[in-house]
């Protein structure tokens, strides 16, 4: 089997948002990191070669961004992908992404594809579902857990009230949510010599048409002073959430 | 000159400060009040390959460079010194002086475990008498033809319990001085190696330290490392390494605690404003910050020095002596930031204050260093 | 003319969320002279159709097929997509939820319709159709704008609220797609969560971080939670210690919530923490440190130790729903 995994590199979670004159992102000052979902993805596709080496031959990273980005792609090499894909473009809009991705897999053929159910940036949760539909391929959403059991790939999915089991025909796309890794992996000193010398492919870009674009960003209102009680008058608390907020 | 790190460098700093985040810093404090050592971690750390990072991938080592093994030893030590310290042991002074200096033999038989991780070496020069005087060694190592005994006691020795390897310094030749003196590899498990009791310290608790006593030891000859009397020569050009680890440890005790004073006084009001903003805190923090950048400087300079082959020892000097003396003067400060809060286990810098006072002892105090640097300067 | 607006439900009963898409479909509807459609795959009775008027549909489109048994991404797409051909719809709307976040984007993608994910707010305007959504997890919002004839948005929870229109019954049509293919997943097993309000559901959330010292504090939790109807939520080290289950982390990582009333305890309110509530109407903090960042974004705050607090809280809420 071979294992594709989608990454995109954002702002750390914890980076302050700032823009440049509400058109762009300021990207001074910011770390890129590989997306949370796409880390903990890439984990558990490593940790399924390393638990299958008989039945999962290669796992492959692939991302849709300029050299800018190949930190985050060497990472993940480091972290034991076994070769990168770039598609050499600004990752302009979901759609213009998914359908970048999709020019590339057509050609290659992989069993389980992951991508990230959210990326920490657009907060999208589309390339996936997308990229599926332009591969004609199953897709699975919301998925907690992959395993493979007597040769069957066994996905687990959060649905509306709780999970379900399901036993997915390869090929497919799984759009991965939190508990698929327990932490992202941390890569090893043999991992972080390796990244190197292992291959990276640049790709030149589609000629895609965008479906949506940005036309301006906006930071949210303050809040409100915070009303302050304390261990004395929390029974002041309680008569404005039950008069004023009516709330309780 | 260049102050860029490389994409490896880089990562080597990430994955050290995501280790430390997420497997030490919960329970930092609870096992430096046990003074428990925790093995699970650093078998975890062992298997990342830190513990043999800066070993030839010849001798299944990771190759890397020192100004890379700089930057792990400050995240590593920001949060928990205690773990830091084996992973420069390891590195600096016992895989470092097996591949400098050992026979294939040796390298094959004791570095390759060591490199991968799989086993952990210790490094015994200090004896109840001899500390600073390294010269005024009392173990020793009686040569019976084709193999030694040793007998002695070694005190202070980090990875004491844990380490399967021992680098033994130990004199062989009484009446030649500091050249009758040998550095033997040792297997810990060998008849007549006894430990004392963990030693109960102010700081890096959690950390392996014991005395060892030697009754009665058989070392094989091939255990020597280099010609008979090569020991305290041995000795001193390993430390010249380890001053980098140790220096690079007092670094990060010391970003570590300016980086809570830091966000402490970005969060923390008195007076209707954050303390941050009151110019006797800020200017603390303007002084703090230069004397890490200075550190940082002096480390990396030490590193560099090394991974370019060109004389190291007396930077390493100043590197240890600078960055345990700042890492005392910055911990303390955090501590008066954090006011009452500073003085509680629950805010790291009291501890990091304790850590920071080890770093101007061991591995050499920051006297022994005043005197490396300033007999440089008679030269 | 017409907004689709895609409808859930469980066990043949409509979610509440279903009801603000609708007055959110009327009010665009409006707008753009057009229709609200919904559209309902599965059993539903006639009864809890008609409920659907009360919030602006026109008309209501039935799709039953047994190959929608189980919820196959693909098959599903494939029938919302014939259902908008039909209805000509150019607005398409769907919840922000575990559902909508995987269809919609196979939907966009099938009928090369622009989609905007999260939309927090009415259009900016129609022509251009520039539409507000949440990005970079709550820290800053995006207008962004469709290129493409038909749009597809995914509308964020408790963004819009509820509101009834003329409450006229909907013209109800069955209406069979065919499907080609079959589903490549089969259902190995199903693991419910019963007798528990749901996270994403509640109206009320009551949630605990590393303040709370440890597990058996969280009866406190629980019986506030109990008291109010609420669900019960952690932070992040919270489920990393195992406190609590994964499936209660709210943040970034976690579940993004939006409910009414939000009360946290013994949580500082990490960045990352704040980005899953940040839409929260309302935010109630109880930490001991008045510094802390939670009390940044909370409404209101409590300072001091929850142990002192919890209890009394409880019992005047308890005195309020008794008088």
């Amino acid at each position: 089997m071979k294992i594709l995994v989608c990454i995109s590199d954002v702002p750390d979670t914890t980076t302050k948002i700032k823009f440049a004159g509400n058109k762009e992102l300021d990207k001074a000052g910011i770390q890129w990191i590989i997306n949370p979902w796409d880390e903990l993805s890439l984990t558990r596709a490593i940790e399924l070669k390393e638990a299958h080496p008989d039945k999962i031959e290669n796992i492959t990273v692939i991302n849709v961004g300029t050299t800018a980005s190949e930190p985050t792609i060497r990472k993940a090499l480091a972290m034991g992908a076994d070769n990168a894909i770039r598609v050499d473009s600004e990752p302009k809009e979901a759609y213009f992404v998914a359908a970048q991705l999709a020019e590339v897999i057509k050609s290659k053929q992989f069993d389980i594809v992951f991508t990230g159910l959210d990326s920490a940036d657009y907060n999208g949760s589309t390339v996936g579902g997308m990229l599926a539909e332009l591969l004609d391929m199953t897709s699975v959403s919301a998925v907690s857990g992959i395993n493979i059991e007597d040769g069957k790939v066994i996905v687990s999915r959060e649905i509306d009230g709780g999970t379900q089991k399901l036993d997915v025909q390869t090929p497919f796309i799984a759009v991965v949510q939190k508990g698929i890794a327990i932490d992202p992996r941390i890569p090893a000193m043999r991992g972080i010599m390796m990244a190197r010398t292992k291959p990276l492919e640049v790709v030149a870009p589609a000629n895609i048409d965008n479906l949506t674009e940005i036309v301006e960003y906006e930071m949210p209102q303050p809040k409100g002073k915070c009303r302050k009680f304390t261990e004395e008058n929390v029974n002041e608390l309680v008569d404005v959430l039950h008069k004023e907020a009516k709330l309780i | 000159m260049n102050f860029e790190f490389t994409e490896e460098q880089k990562m080597i700093q990430q994955a050290a400060k995501d280790f430390a985040e997420r497997e030490l810093l919960h329970d930092v404090i609870e096992r430096d009040a046990k003074s428990e050592f925790p093995a699970d971690r650093i078998k975890k750390l062992a298997e990342l390959g830190f513990l043999g990072m800066m070993t030839d991938p010849k001798y299944d080592g990771g190759g890397m460079d020192t100004v890379s093994y700089v930057l792990a030893m400050e995240e590593l030590s920001k949060i928990d010194s205690s773990v830091a310290v084996v992973m420069s042991v390891c590195n600096s002074l016992v895989n470092w002086g097996l591949e400098t200096y050992g026979t294939e033999e040796q390298k094959e038989k004791y570095l390759k475990p060591l490199a991968r991780g799989e086993k952990i070496g210790a490094f015994l020069l200090s004896e109840p008498e001899a500390g600073s005087d390294a010269t005024k060694q009392r173990t020793t190592a009686e040569d019976k033809g084709d193999y030694y005994l040793v007998n002695g006691t070694k005190n202070w020795i980090t990875n004491a319990n844990c380490a399967s390897t021992y680098l033994v310094i130990a004199q062989t030749n009484p009446e030649k001085g500091h050249k009758g003196i040998n550095a033997l590899i040792v297997d810990k498990n060998t008849p007549g190696i006894t430990l004392g009791p963990h030693e109960d310290k102010m700081g890096m608790r959690s950390s392996d330290t014991h005395s060892v006593m030697f009754n009665d030891v058989k070392v094989p000859k091939a255990n020597r490392i280099g010609e008979d009397g090569f020991g305290f020569n041995f000795a001193m050009k390993t430390l010249d390494g380890g001053r980098i680890g140790i220096a690079s440890q007092a670094l990060g005790i010391a970003s570590g605690a300016f980086e809570r004073a830091l966000h402490y006084a970005k969060e923390r009001k008195a007076f209707g404003t954050e303390i941050f903003n009151h110019q006797a805190i800020a200017f603390k923090l303007a002084d703090m910050a230069v004397k890490i950048e200075n550190a940082r400087n002096l480390c990396l300079k030490a590193a560099w020095l090394k991974d370019t082959k060109q004389p190291y020892g007396i930077v390493s000097a100043m590197a240890k002596q600078y960055c345990a003396d700042i890492a005392m003067e910055v911990t303390t400060e955090a501590v008066q930031i954090h006011g009452g809060y500073g003085y509680v286990k629950e805010y790291h810098v009291e501890r990091l204050m304790r850590e920071a006072k080890l770093t101007q002892i061991y591995e050499g105090t920051s006297e022994i260093q005043k005197i490396v640097i300033s007999r440089s300067l008679l030269k | 003319m017409t907004v689709l607006v895609y409808t859930e439900n469980r066990e043949g009963k409509f979610k509440k969320a279903t009801f603000e898409l609708l007055s959110y479909a009327e009010e665009l509807a409006k707008n753009i002279n057009a229709e609200v459609v919904a559209l309902s795959i599965g059993d539903v009775s006639p009864d809890e159709l008609n409920k659907l008027g009360n919030y602006g549909a026109k008309k209501v489109v039935t799709v039953k097929n047994d190959k929608l048994a189980l919820l196959d991404n693909k098959l599903y797409t494939a029938a919302i997509a014939e259902v908008v051909k039909k209805e000509n719809a150019k607005i398409v709307i769907l919840a922000d939820n575990l559902s909508g976040r995987a269809l919609a984007p196979r939907l966009s993608a099938k009928l090369k319709a622009g989609l905007v994910s999260g939309v927090v707010a009415v259009p900016n305007s129609y022509d251009p159709f520039v539409i507000k959504k949440k990005v970079f997890t709550g820290k800053a919002f995006a207008n962004v704008k469709i290129n493409s004839d038909i749009k597809v948005l995914t509308l964020s929870q408790n963004s819009f609220g509820i509101k009834e229109a003329s409450g006229n019954a909907p013209q109800i049509e069955a209406y069979n797609v065919e499907l080609a293919g079959e589903s490549n997943a089969k259902l190995v097993s199903v693991d419910m969560i019963t007798g528990k309000l749901l996270l994403t559901d509640a109206e009320i959330v009551v949630s605990g971080g590393r303040g709370m010292k440890g597990p058996e504090n969280w009866t406190m939790i629980e019986e506030l939670a109990e008291l109010l109807g609420a669900a019960t939520a952690c932070s992040r080290p919270v489920s990393d210690e195992g406190w609590r289950p994964h499936g209660e982390h709210v943040g970034q990582t976690g579940k993004i919530i939006a409910p009414t009333l939000y009360i946290a305890c013994g949580i500082s309110g990490a960045i990352q923490h704040v980005g899953g509530i940040s839409s929260s109407k309302v935010i109630v903090a109880i930490n001991k440190d008045p510094d802390a960042p939670i009390f940044e974004v909370a409404d209101y705050g409590v300072v001091g130790d929850f142990q002192k607090i919890l209890p009394q809280f409880t019992q005047l809420i308890k005195d309020v729903k008794n008088s």
